[in-house]
């Protein structure tokens, strides 16, 4: 399977290029750029692991891809997300956040299902992967 | 006409009988608004023969303290006050039309109830005959009145980060044919479309609880639905399940099944009334569900150019009101919506603080003081060969629904969608990169479909498809826009 979170999930895998356009397109909006990356992409997950902290007061884009780069090799079976966060009054969250490496094999998850009363059911959803639950 | 008082000689304010409402303080040119004022703008054509000014105060009369005569009851009370006036009078060029702006002190209106507010300035004035007809134009606001309301129970920012999709225009799409599925039926259209990339599907405005569905068996069918394909996506998905209802006790009723069920968002029409849906905002932020509205009605009162309530209002009230979705229009779909007065809407709903904008309809400058914003959604009529134009049109932060345009995928449902996402995607994409993606557009998207044969089906179809009809509705700055 193919998690589906994140702004690009549906186009083919971004070039280095292509990523470096994101990025700059961060840049040029004044948005603070941040890496995160985690082996529980369950949907609920809000916090995957921060790949130090937001880079504030980075600017260069070569530093940004190098910092990509970097994260990568740390944590070659994991996967890795981009993210762009705006502190203007009003918006204070993040603009962009898009997937830039995952997992050779997306275990993906499943679903579990409990009956309970009046035919109701309660939804579980489960990861498929050993590492996360 | 209270204004046919022909004895020659001015009489006092409080002799009994008629005086013109614009001699008993309902106009004053010299008026200067005061920052808590609650300001009106009235399109109004008088009849033949009266003074325009004299219409525009009996409006500013009948919408505040005055009746058709004089009372001396008025001066039991510091009237002045209560009195709303009149300030301008704008004639507008080669019509027989006005734009009156009218100010009401704040103590004219209850704290928090859209009910008050709409009851005191639309209340009466609509049908008055001295005026052919009248709409409201606009209104602003003031900060210490808006900050009576709640306000959206989430609003975009909170939807964003509750659902963690940043970045793109949201989609969605409403299940077809919208009367007559089974209960079953129904949860295989959510089921696909979710699944092939939408992140919402909806509940027609018409969809409540009738024989051939009741609400329960929609809802727990949808859930099953809305899980299946979240666990296949992994990633958040939501119906809205609409709760509209006969009763405010039935719709608590199903909205709490529906909550109880799991259900990220739940939906209400227009129709349920102003108090029914302030009570549904409440109870969203209370449930941490979010509440989509469906402006079932407005176009009774909205679309004629001269009489009714212009649809900016109508967002304001509901940002007030406190829902987090509002349809507000496409500009290329197959409802009425001109180019400079949807820009107008959406302005409405999502701005912090705007200027006033006449090229916008924005009649006033708005303050919301940090009420959330709303997230428009533009429905009816649209699909992904026009992706570019909406997402120029219309930004990121709306819902974009695909109904026939995800239903009618030659493929199938799920097609429709992936069509849909990878549509969005690639322009996004192509914003970002620095690219004219409105010019470019056509070639961006017929790119992606040498890789992606779902969105190659849907650009082939419907690439005829548009709906190019004059609106009913402009602003009175500028002239028709033309979209592409």
């Amino acid at each position: 399977m193919r998690i589906t979170q994140g702004t690009f999930s549906y186009l083919p895998d971004f070039t280095e290029e292509q990523i470096e356009a994101q990025v700059r397109y961060c840049f040029d909006n004044g948005w603070a750029f941040s890496i995160e990356h985690t082996d529980d992409p369950h949907p609920r997950n809000s916090y995957w692991e921060m790949w130090g902290l937001p880079m504030f007061d980075l600017h260069d884009l070569q530093q940004a891809m190098e910092q990509i780069d970097e994260c990568r090799k740390a944590f070659p079976d994991h996967y890795i997300k981009l993210n762009g966060y705006d502190r203007a009054k009003g918006k204070q969250t993040t603009l962009l956040s898009f997937i830039v490496q995952r997992p050779e094999n997306e275990p993906g998850f499943f679903l579990e299902r409990t009956e309970t009363q009046d035919r109701r059911i309660q939804y579980t959803i489960r990861s498929r992967s050993q590492s996360a639950n | 006409m209270a204004g046919n008082n022909s004895s020659g000689k001015k009489k006092s304010r409080w002799a009994a009988g008629i005086t013109p409402y614009a001699e008993m303080g309902y106009y004053d040119a010299d008026y200067e608004p005061k920052a808590t004022d609650i300001l009106c703008a009235f399109r109004l054509v008088p009849q033949a023969g009266v003074d325009p000014i004299e219409a525009a105060a009996a409006v500013a009369g009948e919408s505040s303290t005055a009746t058709w005569t004089v009372v001396w009851t008025d001066r039991l009370t510091p009237y002045e006050n209560y009195q709303a006036k009149c300030y301008r009078v704008d004639p507008v060029p080669g019509t027989d039309q006005y734009i009156a702006y009218i100010a009401y002190d704040i103590d004219l209106f209850e704290e928090g109830s859209i009910a008050n507010l709409t009851s005191s300035i639309i209340g009466n004035v609509f049908g008055f005959k001295a005026l052919k007809s009248l709409r409201l134009e606009d209104m602003r606001i003031p900060p210490h009145y808006a900050k009576t309301f709640q306000g959206p129970a989430h609003g975009i920012v909170m939807e964003r980060e509750y659902l963690n999709k940043f970045g793109r225009p949201l989609l969605g799409a409403t299940v077809k044919p919208k009367l007559g599925l089974s209960a079953r039926n129904y949860g295989r259209v959510v089921y696909e479309a979710l699944r092939g990339g939408l992140d919402f599907t909806k509940d027609d405005e018409n969809i409540n609880s009738q024989p051939f569905m009741r609400w329960r068996d929609r809802f727990l069918f949808c859930m099953e639905a809305v899980n299946r394909a979240t666990a296949t996506a992994g990633e958040i998905k939501g119906h809205y399940m609409n709760v509209t209802a006969g009763t405010m006790e039935e719709m608590y009723e199903r909205a709490d099944f529906a909550k109880d069920l799991g259900t990220v968002i739940v939906m209400i029409d227009l129709t349920v009334g102003y108090t029914a849906i302030q009570s549904m905002a409440k109870w969203a932020r209370r449930n941490s569900v979010i509440l989509h509205l469906h402006r079932a009605g407005h176009g009774t009162y909205t679309r004629q150019k001269t009489h009714g309530v212009n649809f900016r209002v109508i967002a304001k009230w509901m940002r007030l009101a406190g829902v987090d979705h509002i349809h507000a229009g496409t500009v290329v779909g197959k409802l009425e919506g001109d180019p400079n007065a949807i820009r107008g809407y959406y302005t409405t709903l999502r701005s912090g603080k705007v200027d006033a904008d006449p090229s916008q309809g924005l009649y006033f400058e708005q303050d919301w003081a940090s009420l959330p914003a709303v997230m428009p959604v533009a429905s009816g009529g649209i699909h992904a060969g026009q992706m570019h134009q909406l997402l120029h049109l219309l930004g990121e932060d709306v819902v974009l629904q695909f109904g026939g345009g995800t239903i009618g995928h030659p493929d199938g449902i799920a097609q429709g969608a992936t069509a849909n996402r990878v549509a969005t995607e690639v322009i996004v994409q192509a914003r970002n990169e620095g690219r004219d993606f409105l010019n470019e557009g056509p070639e961006i998207l017929n790119k992606a479909a040498r890789w992606s044969p779902e969105l190659r089906k849907a650009l082939d179809i419907w690439k005829d498809v548009s709906f190019d009809f004059e609106s009913t509705d402009v602003p009175d700055a500028v002239g028709t826009v033309t979209v592409a």
